[in-house]
Order: structure tokens, then C-alpha cells, then sequence
């Protein structure tokens, strides 16, 4: 069967690749382009390990073929920080540990920024809704919920 | 398997068309890809419908609306003129999945895949909405209470896609109720959803109803008697009680994991009664 020719913008770089028809756009960011800080947890919607931005949108990188990235912008947990500063969401995760084996963390993480970035003032029990697809066997989710709630703040400048 | 993601319904349907059962239409993919991973499915073409201009836009139509069958649960969410006009239909997208799932789960998805417990199905029965579908003889216009035949069956034809969902306008009084019952607070299957539209007079006094019910049977069931067992009321305790024997007395359900016959057929009546007092606030603060 033919390949599938695509032209993307990940994380702000134009990027080509070809995949199969079938290949979902998780195993295209792990397996073709190293893209690895993406998991994959359940490969089916479930755990959000695998949650980037398509177009500005949350979604599982896991129920996304490749082959529809064409065109469009895929921001993944790789182009959060900037260079050698972290994102002040990944600071305060590490400050308040709110990873154990950081399986689920760059999912939490990209799930979190997409979260303040439309809403700076969330409350616990919005920040708790939205991060519902994003499950950790490790945590329970106390500190992740206060790590975001805390980076809210600071970001809010308080 | 072929991918293809044509501009235009035309080419969507050509490609369906040609393809006859070895096709599938991909939406969000919520439900499609899931279904391609575990090989439940194996299309030899997957049309990805997301680039047709219809599929992806929500337009106010003769006071009721135009809903691209391909419009995520997000952007309904976000749609401030739908939101108003049908909450109800919009609180049942809005249940669906997680965030993620959410920014991907369209209508048309939710429909066609004919999960009996899909959560927009008893909303948009409720809301009397009718399906688009264009196909290779054309367009026709089915009911979706119509749309679903049994579980992961629908009455699409060979080639035939849903291309748009049309809410109908409201009358001033009116609005719309989705409620559904899950063992959790999120992420979870309905163990019964039900969603009720209805429409008040000056008096308070209700003078049109309808009254959908899902996770009840084999799908998504509208149910008449429960309907008129409110209709000339004021939504008394006597015409409430009516309304949930009505709903639990249509129910045909199965037992699984989830909930018992019994348990099904009761909360069927305890939600359609809960869901109707939302809809009758609703309506009531529109004068
Ligand atoms: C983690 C998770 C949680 C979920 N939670 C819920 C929930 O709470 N409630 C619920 O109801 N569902 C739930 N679902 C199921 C699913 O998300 C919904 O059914 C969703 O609305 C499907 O839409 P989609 O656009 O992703 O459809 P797709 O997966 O793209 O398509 C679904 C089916 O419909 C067909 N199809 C799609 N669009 C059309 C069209 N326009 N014309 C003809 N055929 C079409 C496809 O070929 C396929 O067979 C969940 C799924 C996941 C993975
Ligand atoms: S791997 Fe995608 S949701 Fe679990
Ligand atoms: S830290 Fe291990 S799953 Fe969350």
C-alpha cells in the first residue's frame, strides 16, 4: 500500500515525513520523527499520556493518524520548554514532586498548559474536570492538581 | 487501507460510493480508530470528512441551526447562540470523553457509530433534530430518531454520509434537558441518559413535549407517552410520577456490567422526571 507524504508544523518547524495510512500520529512523533516525550498508556483514549496540541486543540495523539496532520500544527511536552528554561508548569511540577515514575507527566503537562493557557484562574474543581482524561497510576493527584493551581498563581502574578 | 481527505462532499461520496462496504467515513476517530486498532474493523478506504467546508460549520438556519456533522463537542461547547438556544443538545456533546476526546467527538460521529448509549442521541431526538444525508442519489432528510436501526447499525445507505444535523427553531417558551446516570463522575459509559424538550404557555402550563431515552434498548428510544403525560400540566407531582412510569414502562434494556434490567428501567424514570424539571426552569426563565 502507498505511503502517505506529509508536511506538519511540530513544535514550530516545518517537518516531512511519510507513514502508513494506518500509522497513528503517536507512533509517527515516537517512531519516525523521536519524538518520544509522548506516551503511549492505553493506545485508546483512555489515559491522555499521549495528549498534544492538533491545531490548538487537546487531543490523543493516539486516536489521530498521521496522515491527517497534513497541514496542521502539533505541539508537543518537546516544545515546552524553551531551550535550557522550563516551562513555570514543569518548575512547579518538579518543585511540589508531583511525578513519581513520569509516565503520565509530559500527557498532564501539555493537558495543563492547554488548560491556562485559555483559562489563567481556574478552579481546583475545573482543573480537576479537565485533566480527568489524564489518569496516573502513581500520584494520586493531589499534587498534580496543587502544582497547576500554584503555577496558575505565579503565572497570575500573585 | 487508503486514506483520502477530500474538499468536497461530492468527492466524499465518490469515494464511498465506490468503495461499497470496504469504506468508512472518519470523523474525530474517537470511536473509528479505536475500532481499526482492535481490528474489530478492516475498510479498505477511510474518508476523512474534516476538510468539506459543511461538515466543519455551525449556521444559524430559520431560527433553528445548521450543525456540520463533523463539528467537535469542543466548538458546540464554545458556540455561545447554540448554547442558549439548545442546552440541552450541547450539555450531552459536552459529556463525552475527556478534554481530549472532546476536542475531536463530533455529532455525526456520535451518531453513526449507533451505540445505543451514545449521549447526543436522546438529546437531538428530544430536539426533534433531522440528519442531512447526501449520498449518490442526493440528499434526503431522515429524522435522527430514524437514523440508528440497532446496535452499530444504522439505515445510511451504500455511499451515504451524514453531512449536517439540523436543530429546528424554538418557540419562546421552549428548551431542552439531557441528563445521564454514570457509576463516576466522568469518563464512563451512560448506564441511562435521557433528554427532554418541552414547551410552556403563558400560564406555565406545558403544550408540547418529547422525551428520549438512551442505554434503554437496542437505541435510543423516543417515547410519546411520557411526553403527553405531561402535556396540559403544569408539571404537578401526578403528571411528573406519570412521565417516569411512562419512560420505564418503554424500556427494554440488558443487563451488563454497568446496571441491572431493574435498575436501568427504574432510573430511566428518575432521570426523564429530573430532566423535565430542567427543561420547565429553562423554559420558564425565557419568558
Ligand atoms: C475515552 C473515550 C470516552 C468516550 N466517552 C463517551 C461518552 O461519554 N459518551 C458517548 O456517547 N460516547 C463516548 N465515546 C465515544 C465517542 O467519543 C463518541 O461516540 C464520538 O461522538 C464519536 O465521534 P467521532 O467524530 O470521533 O466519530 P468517528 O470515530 O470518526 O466515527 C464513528 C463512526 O461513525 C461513522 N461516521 C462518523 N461521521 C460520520 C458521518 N458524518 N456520516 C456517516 N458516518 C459517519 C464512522 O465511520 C464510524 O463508524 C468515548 C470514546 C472514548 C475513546
Ligand atoms: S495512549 Fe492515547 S489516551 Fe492512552
Ligand atoms: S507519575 Fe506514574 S503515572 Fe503518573
Amino acid at each position: 500500500m502507498s505511503k502517505c507524504h506529509v508536511t506538519a508544523t511540530i513544535n514550530g518547524d516545518e517537518v516531512e515525513y511519510l507513514c502508513e495510512p494506518e500509522e497513528t500520529l503517536l507512533d509517527v512523533l515516537r517512531d519516525q520523527l523521536f519524538l518520544t516525550g509522548s506516551k503511549e498508556g492505553c493506545g485508546s483514549g483512555d489515559c491522555g499520556a499521549c495528549s498534544v496540541m492538533l491545531d490548538g486543540r487537546l487531543v490523543c495523539a493516539c486516536l489521530v493518524l498521521g496522515a491527517e496532520a497534513q497541514g496542521r500544527k502539533v505541539e508537543t511536552i518537546e516544545g515546552m520548554a524553551h531551550g535550557e528554561t522550563l516551562h513555570p508548569l514543569q518548575e512547579k511540577f518538579l518543585e511540589h514532586a508531583a511525578l513519581q515514575c513520569g509516565v503520565c507527566t509530559p500527557g498532564v503537562l501539555v493537558a495543563a498548559k492547554a488548560l491556562l493557557d485559555r483559562n489563567p484562574d481556574p478552579t481546583e474543581t475545573e482543573v480537576r474536570y479537565w485533566l480527568a482524561g489524564n489518569l496516573c497510576r502513581c500520584t494520586g493527584y493531589d499534587k498534580i492538581i496543587r502544582a497547576v493551581m500554584d503555577t496558575a498563581a505565579e503565572m497570575r502574578g500573585n | 487501507m487508503r486514506y483520502e481527505a477530500p474538499q468536497t462532499l461530492e468527492a466524499a461520496v465518490g469515494l464511498l460510493a465506490e468503495a461499497g462496504d470496504n469504506g468508512r467515513v472518519l470523523a474525530g476517530g474517537t470511536d473509528l480508530l479505536v475500532q481499526l486498532r482492535a481490528e474489530t474493523i478492516e475498510p479498505e478506504i477511510v474518508v476523512d470528512v474534516k476538510r468539506i467546508t459543511e461538515l466543519r460549520t455551525v449556521s444559524p438556519e430559520d431560527g433553528g441551526f445548521r450543525i456540520g456533522a463533523a463539528v467537535t463537542g469542543a466548538e458546540l461547547g464554545e458556540h455561545d447562540g447554540l448554547r442558549a438556544a439548545w442546552p440541552g443538545v450541547v450539555e450531552a456533546a459536552e459529556l463525552i470523553g475527556s478534554t481530549q476526546i472532546q476536542g475531536r467527538a463530533s455529532l455525526g460521529g456520535n451518531l453513526c457509530n449507533a451505540s445505543p448509549a451514545a449521549d447526543t442521541v436522546p438529546a437531538l431526538i428530544a430536539a426533534d433534530a433531522v440528519a442531512s444525508i447526501i449520498g449518490p442519489n442526493g440528499r434526503r432528510d431522515l429524522a435522527v430518531a430514524d437514523v440508528v436501526s440497532g446496535p452499530g447499525q444504522t439505515a445510511l445507505a451504500r455511499g451515504e454520509l451524514v453531512a449536517s444535523i439540523r436543530l429546528p427553531s424554538q418557540s419562546a417558551r421552549s428548551a431542552d434537558a439531557y441528563l445521564r446516570f454514570i457509576p463516576r463522575t466522568e469518563m464512563d459509559i451512560a448506564v441511562v441518559g435521557a433528554g427532554v424538550n418541552l414547551t410552556l404557555d403563558g400560564d406555565g402550563r406545558c403544550t408540547a413535549a418529547r422525551v428520549a431515552l438512551g442505554a434503554v434498548a437496542e437505541r435510543a428510544l423516543l417515547v410519546p407517552a411520557a411526553g403527553d403525560a405531561i402535556v396540559g400540566s403544569t408539571l404537578d407531582e401526578a403528571a411528573l410520577s406519570q412521565l417516569a412510569e411512562a419512560a420505564s414502562a418503554a424500556c427494554r434494556p440488558i443487563d451488563d456490567k454497568r446496571g441491572t434490567k431493574i435498575y436501568r428501567t427504574k432510573v430511566a424514570g428518575v432521570l426523564a422526571r429530573r430532566a423535565a424539571e430542567i427543561a420547565q426552569t429553562r423554559a420558564g426563565e425565557r419568558a
